[in-house]
């Protein structure tokens, strides 16, 4: 184990050496020397020291030749550093073992939220799915856990109001459909792996069904009251499909936001609900008509009957009266001329009469 | 080993280093979602993780596999379900009608050796099925009515698109899982103006028809009223046509005469003759009767 960590930290060191002529910037001027300053300090001494006292030495001249140079002239010494013994030594040990306990325990323990998922690799390899909790895996390069959203439900929205996107229909009419799709992931280890492009599938095989179904029912239909079974009906398609493609998804639902026909052909359909208006005044009209001469009816035949009741004890007197009652209300009101002698043809002044008439009305 | 580290630390980081490229290299690491041809000196030989129908996620294959460093190259390939979009394009049906349509394919690489010998690359092999796909279409709705794109047919139809495109895609060693129409169109100009034009003249028609149906039901609902007013006179008038006879002519002296009061009737001269009813008794007892 040690001898690993003596490595990794010899590779890491040079690493860093490696970037010093070429001035990748690591804070002081763009430019990290080579430690050269003499002492007994090996090539491979531990990094963060030598950074320290390069801050200190000013300008560097960064060029490849003063890198190979150096490079020389510190291989050429190496020989002569002694690792063991180093003061410092143990301390960067420590430190590379308390990174890498940090390392395993951070890797290795995974705290899955409620509502999520953990998908489990080994070397790339799945191998399970955790649960939500807290649960444990062999640190990181070994598996690894890719967290998925299981509970969220999503929502993606297919043709939007005032596009252009039109449908049509089993009776070759258009439609102006916007709908959304509402999905969530059923098994996340399925989405992660079986799909390439899992959103995008979802929107194909949504724009698929819908158009599948739509072109089956009528515009009337599409627009009425067959919404609610055209979406459920859309749905089972989509899953059906997404279950074939082994997708993982879920279709939680589709909602049909608004089915209208198309601008170009609006008019003409407000037009048929005004005719439907029109239609209703009409019987409306009729109905009032009706309830009118059904009572009038009524009442008058009612009227008759109990005349008649009456007219029935006493008929002849009854009838004297009716008559006389009646002449005497219309005589009184009009201008009567009476014309006694028989056989004569009576002159009647119509003209002097209306004049008559006239002045009376004056 | 220590002793040698110690004497020659340069070297042995170079050899660590090498000897860790050389594992790395030799344990290349396959995930889920790739397949990986292994390629020596350009002649595939083996592949790793090959998609195999209803094998579960994570039996075999993916994880750590091996290969020999630097004289064999790994080809990754999707393993997962892919699509190809066709391009939008006009079909013209059996009806002269012309049709816009849409459709997408998709497909899985289920032989990632022949894919990779006679596509090359993933991009190129779906270069190469777009234009498949599109003349599949294209020959199998020209084959039909454009009334019957609309119906349960469709499906029918598509699955035989799907078996002729699976027919080529067979040798790419690609698996055509399904192909779907997206979309039908009528396409922009005169089939969708005149479409509009049928639309709204279907329109007209329903408004007007709708209309008449209104006035029907109104001339029906008066009718009735008529009907049965008559019969409600009829039914009370009936016992006593006489007595009707006179009861009516009285109120319709009234009416003539006077009005119901509320409307001014013309002035009106009466010229009576001595033998009216009304004046029998002008000429006293024993007059003419």
């Amino acid at each position: 184990m040690s001898i690993h960590l003596g490595w990794g930290s010899r590779v890491r060191g040079l690493f860093a050496d490696t970037k010093g002529p070429w001035g990748s910037g690591s804070g002081d001027g763009g430019s990290e020397p080579p430690s050269d300053d003499g002492q007994s300090s090996g090539p491979w001494g531990d990094t963060p020291r030598r950074r320290r006292s390069a801050i200190g030495k000013g300008p560097n001249v960064s060029t490849l030749d003063e890198f190979l140079r150096r490079s020389r002239a510190r291989f050429g010494r190496g020989r002569g550093g002694g690792l063991p013994g180093r003061p410092d030594r143990s301390l960067v040990l420590w430190a590379l073992l308390g990174f890498l306990l940090i390392w395993l325990v951070f890797t290795s323990t995974h705290s899955i939220s409620p509502g999520e998922s953990g998908v489990v690799t080994t070397f790339g390899r799945y191998s399970r799915t955790l649960t939500s909790g807290v649960s444990f895996t062999l640190p990181s390069p070994i598996e690894r856990v890719k967290k998925v959203d299981v509970q969220t439900i999503r929502s993606i929205d297919m043709g939007s109001a005032g596009s252009d996107d039109l449908m049509l229909t089993g009776d070759q009419n258009l439609l102006d459909l916007a709908y959304s799709v509402r999905w969530n992931i059923r098994s996340p280890e399925l989405f992660l792996y079986q799909l390439s492009q899992p959103e995008e599938t979802i929107r194909e095989v949504a724009e698929s069904a819908m158009r599948a179904v739509v072109s089956q029912v009528t515009l009337n239909d599409a627009m009425g009251d067959r919404r609610a079974e055209i979406e459920s009906q859309v749905a089972q398609n989509m899953q059906r499909i997404l279950d074939s493609y082994h997708s993982g998804i879920q279709v939680q639902g589709i909602a049909i936001k608004q089915a209208d026909p198309p601008d170009a052909v609006n008019d003409a359909f407000k037009q048929v609900t005004a005719a439907q208006q029109d239609a209703q005044t009409y019987i409306n009209n009729a109905n009032a008509y009706s309830l009118q001469l059904r009572q009038k009816a009524q009442g008058e035949a009612t009227a008759f009957e109990k005349v008649y009741e009456q007219y029935k004890l006493a008929p002849e007197v009854t009838r004297r009266r009716m008559y006389y009652e009646t002449m005497e209300q219309v005589l009184s009101k009009v201008d009567k001329t009476i014309v006694e002698v028989p056989g004569v043809t009576p002159y009647l002044p119509l003209p002097e009469v209306k004049k008559q008439q006239q002045e009376r009305q004056q | 080993m220590r002793g040698f580290i110690g004497r020659r630390p340069i070297l042995s980081g170079i050899i660590a280093f090498v000897a860790l490229l050389l594992v790395l290299e030799s344990f290349p690491v396959i995930p889920e979602t790739k397949q990986a041809v292994v390629v020596r000196f350009g002649k595939p030989v083996r592949i790793y993780n090959q998609y195999k129908a209803g094998r579960p996620i994570g039996a075999a294959g993916a994880g750590i596999n091996w290969r020999i460093p630097f004289a064999e190259q790994l080809v990754w390939i999707d393993k997962r379900v892919q699509d190809v979009d066709m391009q939008r394009q006009q079909v013209i049906s059996t009806d002269q009608r012309r049709l816009e349509v849409d459709a997408f394919a998709r497909y899985r690489i289920v032989n990632p050796t022949l894919m990779y010998v006679r596509a090359g690359t993933e991009q190129q092999l779906t270069d190469q099925l777009r234009p498949i796909l599109g003349s599949e279409v294209r020959n199998e709705l020209g084959r039909i009515e454009f009334a019957s794109l609309l119906t349960p047919e469709r499906q029918g139809i598509m699955d035989s698109v799907r078996t002729s495109l699976n027919r080529i895609a067979r040798q790419y060693g690609v698996e055509v899982l399904d192909v779907r129409i997206k979309r039908t169109d009528l396409p922009d100009g005169a089939p969708l103006s005149s479409a509009f034009d049928r639309m709204r003249t279907a329109r007209e028609q329903e408004a007007r028809s709708i209309r008449a149906q209104g006035a029907k039901q109104a001339q029906i609902i008066r009718a009735e009223a008529d009907a049965e007013a008559a019969r409600t006179y009829a039914a009370s008038f009936g016992k006593d046509p006489d007595f009707y006879d006179f009861y009516r002519a009285m109120q319709s002296y009234q009416q003539t005469f006077i009005g119901d009061g509320q409307e001014k009737v013309a002035g009106t001269t009466i010229v009576l003759s001595p033998q009216n009813d009304y004046l029998k008794e002008f000429s006293g007892r024993g007059g003419p009767k």
